[in-house]
């Protein structure tokens, strides 16, 4: 069965899942469900609003030359890990130098998973989407190649699908013609993993620069820095309230 | 009375010229179908496309015959709206030459599409939030507007409806161009099109490029029927256009001075004005030179009696605009992204640095497409239906009598 075919009934089930989850909510305390849900949701309920994944990276620990947040992102996606300027890349070692003092940083990049992302605002046919629990993504089967998001997206996050593929990662499906980024590698999230590939890489590699989690869980160790430390947003100009921060910018 | 060499009835045409120009156009299609196939196949890798430069020169023409396509339609407006009888006769033309030029362009953006066979997604999911969206509507209505408006022109028991309908597609089409601006204005991110000044100044583009692709488009069907234009047709017409192409100029300059001294977006206009290579080089020496400030000259030369003239001024100011989109759509891209200010940027993902684009032939295949498009839609109706511009010269005496 196609995909395209399979989807009516996925959305058919997530809105029986949802109706389950509203009846057990109502049955709970609504803090019970509120803090419960983040963690210990069953791969097959829907992603829920309660949650909001966030990724906060401190550049002092990010190691210069270092590039295996990179290589698993690539080995995880099924990406080639080609660095042509038609090439995907969806995270990307980024160094910055201050023009001023001349020091040199070292950084990952990626999609921020905006809570007001200009590309979802930009897409026409709506393929551009931000789920509930804050992760953008682009539905591949609605997007139409049109590109509009890329001109929209203020951190060149997304690359365009210029050739057809092959060897692909069947639980990440990717395809010619259409436009893709960082999807905060949320079949590892929706397995209940709740990690990403590129956090893993950087925890086994030692310099635990990355750190993933719900940033509404208060319990969570994001959330913790989120509250005691400082973290930046990269262009927090733009008002887009960004998922991924910084520290040691 | 103008002589009636012209031809109203099919068998009276030249059908060797006509069937040449269609056979024309027709081989220029057959080459962008040609193209459309390869990058359906291959994808867009064979194009100079990347991820730096998304949208490349198939969008120059499209939006270049989009933004044209509204303006086209001020003749039609002036005659029908302020009840002017020289663009009164002119309004059937101006209606179909903006009908085929939004197909064209349109059919443009559709073939460059990295799944142009979802378009039917495109028509079924609407993201309303969207300007590109929305602009989707308007070229729908303005396809049925425009089109009931011609009925109503071409229908004599109908003309009454004119006025209003004419009312309504003036409207509707400054709307639309607002919306194909906005398009741009939209883009926060990005230096050079992050102004809300883009949908006026394509609002002030369209007027001289519609004007323009008329007076080109009539001295050609003139030409080739043997027709003189009355020269004080001409100068009016000529006029109406030197005003537009100044008016272009004068915004031009307010959107770069806005960027240099409120908007502080001193790197990009650097970088587009003085230092960028070719799009300095685009927008001095194409945009304003070629397409601005020459088919001025031109147009209140002494020489600029003669029709020839105001044909090559008219010829200009279309060849000026596809300069204007190149520099305004693809130097904007070619600028890199400032994700970091007060900062040096370099990765493998080509931050930090100008992004090249040289365009291919497939790119070039495609946006031609949208000319030949439009051109063989005009042919073929002017062929069967009364579309050139017929002047009763003894009402048009009155209106053009000096006041
Ligand atoms: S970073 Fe770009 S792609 Fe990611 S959510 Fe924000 S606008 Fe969209
Ligand atoms: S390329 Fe796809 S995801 Fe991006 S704006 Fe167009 S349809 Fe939406």
């Amino acid at each position: 069965m196609s995909d395209l075919q399979q989807k009516p009934v996925n959305e058919e089930r997530r809105t029986l899942l949802k109706a389950g989850a509203v009846a057990t909510g109502t049955a709970l305390a609504p803090g019970v469900l509120l803090f419960g849900a983040a963690q210990a949701r069953a791969p097959e309920e829907p992603a829920s609003d309660k949650v909001r994944w966030g990724m906060i990276i401190d550049v002092n620990k990010c190691a210069d030359g270092c590039n295996d947040c990179v290589t698993a992102c690539n080995e995880e996606n099924g990406l080639s890990g080609a660095t042509g300027p038609q090439d995907s890349q969806w995270i990307r070692k980024l160094n910055i130098r201050h023009l001023k003092t001349g020091v040199e940083t070292s950084l990952p990049m990626l999609c921020v998973h905006c809570e007001h992302p200009p590309c979802v605002d930009v897409c026409p046919t709506g393929a551009s989407m931000k789920r509930a629990d804050g992760i953008v993504l682009v539905d591949r089967h609605i997007c139409i190649g049109c590109r509009y998001c890329m001109m929209a997206c203020p951190y060149k996050a997304r690359s365009f699908v210029h050739e057809p593929l092959t060897d692909q990662n069947p639980e990440v499906p990717r395809g010619k013609g259409c436009v893709e980024s960082c999807t905060f590698c949320v079949q590892k999230v929706d397995r209940g993993e709740n990690t990403t590939a590129c956090v893993e890489a950087c925890n086994a590699a030692g310099h635990k620069a990355m750190i993933f989690g719900d940033m509404n869980d208060p319990t969570s160790e994001i959330a913790q820095i989120l509250k005691t430390q400082k973290t930046t947003e990269i262009r927090a100009d733009l008002g887009l309230n960004t998922g991924v921060r910084y520290q040691g910018i | 009375m103008l002589s009636q060499q012209y031809c109203l009835e099919a068998r009276e045409c030249k059908p060797a010229l006509f069937w040449t120009l269609m056979g024309a156009g027709g081989l220029v299609l057959l080459g962008t179908l040609y193209a459309f196939f390869t990058l359906e196949h291959h994808g867009h890798v064979l194009t100079g496309m990347d991820n730096q430069i998304v949208w490349g020169l198939p969008h120059v023409f499209a939006v270049f015959l989009i933004v044209a396509a509204s303006g086209v339609l001020n003749v039609a407006s002036i005659g029908s709206v302020f009840g002017k009888r020289l663009y009164k006769a002119r309004a059937p033309l101006s209606g179909l030459l903006a009908i085929a030029m939004l197909a064209g362009g349109l059919a443009v953006l559709v073939l460059d599409l990295g799944r142009p066979e979802r378009l039917i997604v495109a028509m079924t999911h609407y993201n309303f939030k969207s300007i590109f969206a929305l602009n989707m509507i308007f070229y729908t209505g303005f396809f049925a507007i425009v089109g009931l408006y011609l009925i109503t022109l071409m229908d004599r028991s109908l003309n009454p409806w004119s006025k209003p309908m004419g009312m309504l597609a003036f409207l509707w089409r400054i709307a639309l161009t607002t919306a194909t601006g906005s398009i741009f204005g939209f883009i926060v991110a990005r230096a050079g099109f992050n102004s809300a000044l883009y949908a006026p100044l394509f609002v002030i583009y369209s007027f001289a490029y519609g004007l323009a692709v008329f007076i080109v488009v009539q001295s050609v069907m003139y030409k080739w029927n043997e027709i003189q234009v009355d020269p004080r047709i001409l100068a009016r017409l000529k006029n109406l256009l030197a005003i537009f192409v100044a008016a272009s100029l004068y915004f031009t300059a307010v959107l770069h001075l806005t960027n240099l001294y409120y908007a502080k977006q001193w790197e990009f206009e650097r970088f587009i004005l003085l230092e960028g290579g070719i799009y300095p080089l685009l927008f001095w020496g194409g945009q304003v030179f070629l397409g601005g400030i020459l088919p001025l000259i031109l147009i209140f030369s002494p020489i600029s009696r003669h029709p020839a003239t105001v044909f090559l001024a008219a010829l200009l100011v279309v060849l000026g605009g596809h300069f204007q989109m190149y520099v305004t759509i693809i130097g904007g891209q070619a600028f890199p992204l400032d994700l970091f200010p007060g900062y040096a940027e370099s990765s493998t993902f080509y931050d930090g640095v100008v992004h090249p684009y040289t365009p291919t032939i497939w790119e070039l295949l495609l946006g031609l497409g949208g000319i030949a498009i439009a051109f063989l839609i005009t042919t073929a109706a002017v062929r069967v239906l009364r579309f050139m511009p017929q002047d009763d010269l003894k009402e048009l005496e009155l209106e053009l009598k000096p006041h």
